[in-house]
């Protein structure tokens, strides 16, 4: 019974809450991996990408409540998914017509791009404060608990309990989709395969053929998708605010990194080991020990590796490590 | 110095900033716009000796600015006795176990021949030390975090003059930068941008999360002045002499003594702030002009050349014989104490502490903002882009006010829209410096005032 119960305190506090966060991680890690993978640069303005399209998925969400329409069960935010998806289409290539394309034709360096990225990222976050403010919004409706843990307690006759929410397992659920249509595309269509040649040799793929401009779009458009379902996950599960959403750009460029950059799969796997450890080094395992250890051997200290403020530093931390032994990442990088 | 051009602008947009905002607003609020200017200026110099002269990509500008900040509170406030005897003894062992671990990482990492699994017994030592450093330091922490919680529950500092600390910032600044370049300089220019962004992260977390040492959120107020203090003019013969000396031909028209009297007092409460910023403007306007002299001296010399010559060509520069490595982790450290210096200053100024305050957009990229504006490679663009970047970061939501009401005058006071827009006015600054950036990277990427090539 005690080992029972131990795997389920694991299971609320770590497994959950990691795979959670983990899938949001890994949808933007994806998302930052093809733009470096692609358009060669690391795109600081990500993270309030993510937060735009968040917004207007947020102001579409309030406009279908107050028509009155719901998902039912699930949270409207996700039938307002489309038109926030198009908007933050809409404005990437904006942004990549004024902006990148002059730079790519220039050929500048990817110090130039990072520069007006940075841009760009100050222009969005004035848009979206200017929008919608700064300050926490919390959006969820529907059906919030699958599982409570007082229900799972009273159905197995556990001391532990175990949470689901319903934001958790759609967050699960739509990233498996999103991911599996991704790396089905990259895989198995001609035009993925056209995009990863790209990304392999510029000039190779230029000879033979492919339109870079056509892959440029069409990177664009995934990155977009995946930037507004990101942080929509992300906002349904926690809350949106625009400042989380700029910070959230640093575990996700921990993860594309720690993935080996240009690498979609190793940016997914690098968004759950981020996550994971971030979880994993702050929980405190008093109350795991307490149940497997002998009575009187219990440890009398929280048995934690790190205190939870320092969450974000650790995933900063495994960057560090995995740049000085591995600077090409886990997985190799630079192929998509 | 004074014939260069670039020297006549920079400066002149400088003065002209500082008299029309006194003129139009407050020479209070020009005053305090020059001192955070000058402030600014100092930190962009420190970004512009990396960026400009070698090429660095540093994006952990707002990690030493914090530094330079925590070296203000270790080095003015007062020592908290009782915190000391309570728990000092258990941080000066911990700090004496960190330095072995550093020291014994450096020696393994020298002594032992490269093998194979030697990067991972390193990895394995630095593991093991955070929770043993844990366990030793962490009784005392709380012990010294749990004396008089409210009002100090950190061990203090040194009760120095606090422009002692201007210079222990640098110092310190100079230290980390050194472990920082050691880990992360041999990095490409958008790895390292994205490390360094890491790191300042990190740094801000142990700030912002070691009471013990900076009080973290609980912020440090009250800090010690390098200039007097308003109530102390206010009360001083020579200041209420010198304040009726300038006034004399206000003060003259007046004849009933009470309302004269009257008069004269609020002159000298107004003029003690004014008089206050002014000395604190001198103050940085040395530091500026100190560090623009050394710089300039520098970028002239030999070893400017070199650092130039790595810059444009690595390669090059390493067949010429150049160190560059050694190199490059100078000029980060030189480039770091200068932005600690600044982030010393900065706090110095403010007379208070807030670790929460130190967000990337207002510390780190703002900073760039400034540099890539100003001009990349040049002191005075530095300078230059530090004035205007904060004139416009300061004056965006005045302006962005005046436009709002001219387009939204035919609305009515409570439309939403209009209010809405009136609320989110802080925002546009944002707005302004991202356009105001993409414009100049693209037709001017040089800055407003381009790197002078000298040929010899």
């Amino acid at each position: 019974m005690d080992f029972l119960n131990s795997i389920i305190l694991l299971t609320n506090f770590i497994v959950v809450p990691g795979i959670t966060y983990g899938s949001q991680l890994a949808l933007g890690a994806i998302g930052v991996t093809l733009i470096y993978g692609v358009l060669r640069f690391a795109n600081f303005a990500y993270g309030d990408l993510m937060a735009f399209g968040t917004m207007i998925v947020i102001l579409v969400t309030w406009f279908l409540q107050s028509k009155g329409i719901t998902f039912g069960l699930l949270p409207t935010a996700l039938l307002a998914l489309p038109v926030g998806i198009l908007l933050t289409i809409a404005v990437s290539l904006f942004f990549d017509k004024t902006v990148f394309e002059y730079y790519r034709n220039k050929k500048s360096d990817p110090v130039t791009f990072i520069v007006v990225s940075l841009g760009i990222m100050f222009v969005l976050n004035a848009v979206v404060r200017i929008i919608i403010g700064p300050n926490d919004i919390n959006f969820m409706d529907g059906h919030k608990f699958i599982m409570k843990a007082r229900e799972f307690k009273q159905m197995t006759g556990l001391n532990e309990g175990l949470a689901l929410k319903s934001t958790q397992v759609i967050t699960l659920i739509t990233t498996i989709i999103t991911c599996s249509i991704l790396f089905y595309f990259l895989n198995k269509t001609k035009t993925g395969k056209s995009m990863r040649a790209y990304s392999n040799n510029e000039d190779l793929a230029l000879l033979s053929g492919i339109d870079p401009k056509k892959i440029v779009l069409l990177t664009w458009i995934i990155v977009s998708i995946l930037a507004t379902v990101a942080g929509t996950l992300y906002g349904l599960d926690k809350s949106f605010k625009p400042f989380t959403y700029f910070n959230n750009l640093l575990p996700i460029f921990a993860a594309t990194i720690v993935g080996g950059i240009g690498n979609p799969l190793g940016a997914f796997y690098g968004g759950f080991l981020i996550a994971f450890s971030e979880i994993g080094l702050t929980y405190a395992y008093k109350k795991f020990f307490k149940y497997l250890m002998p009575e009187g051997l219990e440890p009398s200290t929280l048995i934690q590796f790190i205190s939870t403020d320092y969450k974000f530093a650790i995933s900063f931390a495994i960057l560090i490590v995995v740049l000085i032994f591995r600077p090409n990442g886990i997985f190799k990088g630079k192929v998509i | 110095m004074i014939k260069n051009s670039d020297f006549k602008i920079c400066f002149s947009v400088m003065t002209v900033l500082t008299i029309l905002v006194g003129l139009f607003q407050s020479w209070g609020i020009a005053l305090s716009m020059l001192n955070l200017c000058l402030i600014s200026a100092v930190m962009a110099m420190g970004v512009n000796i990396q960026w400009g002269f070698a090429g660095l990509i540093n994006f952990g500008v707002m990690g030493f600015l914090a530094i330079g900040g925590l070296a203000t509170i270790l080095v003015s406030v007062p020592p908290v006795p009782e915190a000391w005897s309570a728990g000092g003894l258990g941080i000066l062992i911990s700090g004496i176990f960190l330095v072995a671990v550093v020291f014994s990482v450096l020696i393994i990492n020298k002594k032992i021949p490269n093998h194979k699994y030697k990067n991972y017994f390193i990895f394995f030592i630095i593991i093991l030390s955070i929770p043993l450093l844990k366990f030793i330091a962490g009784p005392s922490i709380s012990k010294i975090e749990s004396i008089n919680a409210a009002t100090s529950g950190f061990l203090g500092g040194a009760n120095l003059p606090i422009i002692f600390s201007w210079f222990v910032g640098a110092i310190l600044c100079a230290l980390v930068a050194f472990v920082v370049g050691k880990v992360c300089l041999g990095l490409r220019s958008d790895y390292l941008a994205i490390s360094t962004l890491l790191v300042s992260g990190i740094i801000i977390t142990i700030v912002k999360h070691e009471e013990w040492l900076s009080r973290g959120v609980k912020n440090v107020i009250g800090l010690k002045r390098p200039v007097p203090y308003e109530v102390d003019l206010q009360n001083s013969e020579w200041f209420i002499k010198l304040v009726e000396f300038f006034n004399s031909s206000k003060l003259l028209n007046i004849l009933d003594p009470d309302e004269k009297i009257s008069l004269l007092n609020q002159l000298v409460i107004t003029s003690s702030g004014v008089f206050v910023k002014l000395c604190f403007s001198l103050l940085f306007l040395v530091v500026v002009i100190t560090i623009l002299y050394f710089s300039e001296k520098a970028l002239n010399s030999p070893w400017g050349r070199m650092m130039r010559a790595i810059r444009d060509n690595e390669e090059a520069a390493k067949a010429m014989g150049k160190n560059v490595v050694k190199q490059h982790l100078f000029i980060f450290m030189l480039g770091s104490a200068i932005i600690g210096f600044a982030g010393a200053m900065l706090v110095t100024y403010d007379g208070l502490f807030t670790p929460s305050s130190y967000q990337p957009l207002r510390y780190t990229f703002l900073i760039w903002v400034m540099v890539l504006l100003g001009g990349t490679g040049n002191n005075y663009g530095a300078i230059l882009g530090g004035f205007v970047v904060w004139f416009i970061w300061i004056q965006s939501a005045p302006f962005a006010l005046l436009v709002i009401n001219i387009f939204t005058n035919h609305l009515d006071e409570t439309n939403y829209i209009k209010e809405h827009l009136l609320n989110s006015v802080p925002y546009f600054r944002y707005l302004m410096m991202g356009l105001g950036l993409l414009l100049v990277m693209r037709y001017r990427p040089k800055g407003l005032l381009p790197e002078k090539i000298i040929k010899n």
